[in-house]
């Protein structure tokens, strides 16, 4: 395969987009969790307030990443999509506006308030501060979903000349898989949070941690967690069953089903190959994808040779696989712990572990989710509107891309690291008797 | 100029969008101009504890300065799509070193803070190396953008020059924000940055028209030159007064008058600010109606109408609450800068 400009570009978008989805993910729910801490916090002394204090550093950095990466990809559409605002500017553009409009300047304003403003406003507005935090990063979420659930199944729309004009905005709003994509979302967000909650309590805990804190908020995350992760097997079946009504060339490549056949196999692994167009070593349950998709044993379900355009099947297969077994493993190791802390009693030091070793478990589901949403859609950029390849820019070299691609990619791989890092440091500095900072002892560098 | 075909909303609704791209652009190069500035500044501190009350003079008010830019290449690309794809393609390198610069400033201002005591200066490091980066990717932006993409040499210097007028409004700022050595050495800085911003500003704006014939119609010719000639000569004054103004308040803080100090430590942020806004004006008279020199109007690169009203009700009813709830977030942490802490 030659690195091109168009597989350059994006290689790039690729990159940058999930670099970007890891923070919102995170600060999207963690904003909530802050304000429950706060409100169950008042203005007592108490665990609540440990627990929220260790938290907003997490959240303030976590945004700050989101916010940086966040702002990266706003120009991204223009320096490397330029057909994409060409044929549906005038749809995409207003979404993005309102995203700045409602959602960006409130979290970025209110955030330095939550941030640092405790001495300064009292505490009803300080808290409000939260809860306008709160609201920004879910509407951010809100108007970034409908474009991109508006370009998995556009409605609302007029096509002039091959571009795209509004013609109900409402339509384009609330397009079909919209509903369903926000709630996954959402909820993922919640999961996501809720194991790094865990995981990072977990990790405390496993280092000898006696503090209250860090078993509190072991048990908010655990018990998050297991709340959460049967609502989104439910959500995620709801998507799925949308998905086969609007885009049933990506179920087919979900499922790895080639040809269209009635008791069609859940399978469970297979090596999908695209020359022969068939699978190998293929491990299958027969009827249960028949029966999960069309809720009858002898359904029919769409095989990929139906479709003349039809997305790279393994990619697709193997993501969503990786992203049921993570959600598998989050429901059985969230449930176990959570029936060991239900019945009042510590978490054995294995467990702690898995917990610690799952920490991230929630980005890997993201981003194995998106990737089977977002690859499952090609070869379209919008579903019949606009292919990818009459997207990518045109006068952006090659050379030119993969300078700021190894820009990018070398500052992103360096802040991941730094991020991790960070976090499981300030973990142990929670539990660490407080040192002086030995540049504050620094006698020749104090004031006069 | 403007075109005759084109009337109501037609002619309209463009020239407001980009009369509030201009708004937002001018509003962000003000406001993390000085966040920028102090970036810039932060290695000529004295100690560990002035950069912390750098720092913190500008942490509350990066973020929502920052989205100023968001805001104005968010018009851009939902108003004038068409000149959005030429002008970021064109700006392709320059644009992506100017966000690999925000985002090492932008995520430095929490690792600084969060890391262990012996990383910290690292992070100092890129927060200085970000925010110079992305003055300069800036300014080399504004000189190829001006010269219809073509100048590599000129847009270089105009990035020096846009450094040291950044440099001049996060001076001024820590003037304001700051006291004792802190401040007096902001003093300095502003005082050196003035001559740089001056010499800047005069470059651009004798260069300008002699690159570019239609510029310099556009200024010389006799009809306008006097409804035009009080942009550079309030300039001129502006630099005059403020040099005086710095001189004065170097010389109160070594007579350590703290009355006069405090009482005009507005002044020379409010004046780079109106020297900033003057050069954009000019600036704007230059290029109008152009979004891609001599190529593309603004007309021409307009999006469909029916976007452009959809947005202009959230923009309507949006910006001036922007506005007033990030006034009020300044008047919150008013006052001179102390260490920020969460609690």
């Amino acid at each position: 395969m030659a690195l091109d400009a168009m597989t350059l570009a994006r290689i790039q978008f690729a990159a940058n987009i999930s670099f970007h989805i890891l923070f919102p993910t995170i600060t999207m729910a963690l904003a909530w969790l802050l304000l429950f801490f706060k409100l169950r916090w008042g203005d007592r002394d108490n665990t609540w307030g440990d627990l929220y204090r260790f938290w907003v550093k997490i959240f303030a950095l976590s945004f700050a990443l989101g916010v940086v990466s966040g702002v990266t990809m706003s120009f991204q559409f223009g320096t490397n999509w330029p057909g994409f605002m060409e044929a549906v500017g005038n749809i995409a553009g207003p979404l993005l506006a309102y995203e700045v409009l409602t959602a960006f300047f409130l979290e970025a304003t209110f955030l330095a308030i939550m941030l640092f403003g405790r001495q300064r406003v009292s505490n009803r507005v300080h808290t409000l501060a939260t809860a306008l935090v709160c609201i920004g990063t879910t509407l951010s979420a809100f108007w970034i979903l409908a474009l991109n659930s508006w370009m998995h199944t556009p409605t609302g729309h007029v096509l002039r000349d091959g571009v795209a004009h509004a013609a109900d905005w409402s339509a384009v709003i609330f397009n079909p898989s919209f509903p369903y994509r926000f709630a996954h979302m959402l909820v993922a967000s919640g999961l996501t949070t809720a194991f790094l909650v865990a995981g990072l309590s977990a990790y405390r805990l496993a280092r000898g941690s006696g503090a209250p804190d860090a078993l509190l908020g072991l048990k908010v995350g655990v018990y998050l967690g297991a709340m959460l992760i049967p609502l989104q097997i439910l959500l995620g079946d709801l998507h799925g069953l949308n998905t086969l009504a609007h885009q049933p060339a990506k179920i087919a490549a979900m499922e790895g089903i080639w040809t269209t056949q009635r008791n069609a196999p859940a399978i469970l692994f297979a090596l999908p190959d695209a020359q022969t167009r068939e699978n190998h070593y293929e491990i299958a349950i027969p009827g249960l994808a028949s029966l999960y998709l069309t809720h009858t044993w002898d359904g029919e379900v769409r095989g990929l040779d139906d479709f003349a355009d039809h997305p790279p099947v393994a990619p697709v297969f193997w993501s969503f696989r990786i992203m049921v077994g993570v959600g598998l493993l989050m429901l059985i190791l969230s449930w176990t712990a959570a029936s060991v802390l239900l019945r009042g009693r510590a978490l054995p030091r294995y467990l702690l572990l898995c917990l610690t070793a799952t920490t991230f478990s929630g980005w890997v589901a993201v981003l194995a989710g998106w990737y089977t949403t977002e690859v499952g859609r090609q070869p379209w950029l919008v579903t019949q509107v606009l292919r990818t390849a009459d997207a990518v820019a045109s006068n952006v070299t090659a050379t030119q891309i993969g300078v700021s691609l190894s820009l990018y990619l070398t500052l992103y791989a360096v802040l991941i690291v730094a991020f991790i890092a960070v976090l499981f440091s300030l973990a142990r500095r929670a539990d660490a008797p407080a040192l002086p900072e030995p540049q504050r002892l620094n006698l020749r560098e104090q004031p006069p | 100029m403007i075109p005759g075909d084109l009337a109501g909303a037609d002619l309209l609704l463009p020239l407001l969008f980009a009369g509030l791209m201009a708004f937002a652009i001018l509003v962000y190069v003000i406001l993390d101009g000085y966040d920028l500035g102090v970036g810039i500044l932060l290695p000529l501190a004295g100690s560990d504890l002035e950069r912390d009350t750098m720092v913190s003079a500008i942490g509350p008010f990066w973020d929502a300065n920052e989205t100023w830019l968001v805001l104005g290449v968010g018009i851009l690309l939902v108003a004038f799509p068409r000149a959005h794809g030429i002008i970021l393609t064109h700006l392709y390198l320059p644009v992506a070193l100017m966000l690999a610069g925000l985002i090492l400033r932008g995520v430095a201002f929490d690792f600084r803070v969060k890391v262990e005591a012996r990383r910290k200066r690292l992070w100092d490091h890129a927060f200085f190396v970000g925010s110079l980066l992305a003055a300069l990717a800036q300014g080399t932006m504004l000189g190829y953008w001006i010269t219809g993409f073509s100048a590599t040499g000129f847009a270089l210097g105009i990035g020096v020059a846009l450094a040291g007028g950044y440099a001049l409004l996060g001076a001024g700022w820590l003037i304001l924000k700051s006291d004792g050595p802190l401040q007096e050495r902001a003093v300095f800085w502003a005082r050196l940055a003035l001559w740089f911003t001056a010499a800047g500003i005069a470059a651009v704006s004798l260069a300008t028209p002699l690159v570019n014939p239609r510029i310099f119609a556009k200024w010389f010719s006799l009809d306008t030159l006097f409804a035009l000639l009080p942009i550079p000569l309030m300039s001129v004054a502006l630099v005059a007064l403020l040099a005086v103004f710095l001189a004065r308040l170097a010389q109160d803080t070594r007579n350590c008058n703290q009355f006069g100090l405090q009482r005009w430590a507005w002044a020379p942020f409010a004046g780079s600010a109106t020297l900033f806004a003057l050069a954009f004006l000019g600036l704007a008279h230059s290029m109008f109606p152009y979004l891609v020199p001599d190529r593309l109007t603004l007309w021409e690169a307009a999006s469909a109408t029916e976007s452009l009203w959809f947005m202009l009700w959230g923009i309507l009813i949006a910006v001036p609450a922007v506005i007033g709830y990030s006034a009020y977030c300044y008047r919150v942490f008013r006052g001179k800068a102390e260490p920020l802490s969460y609690y």
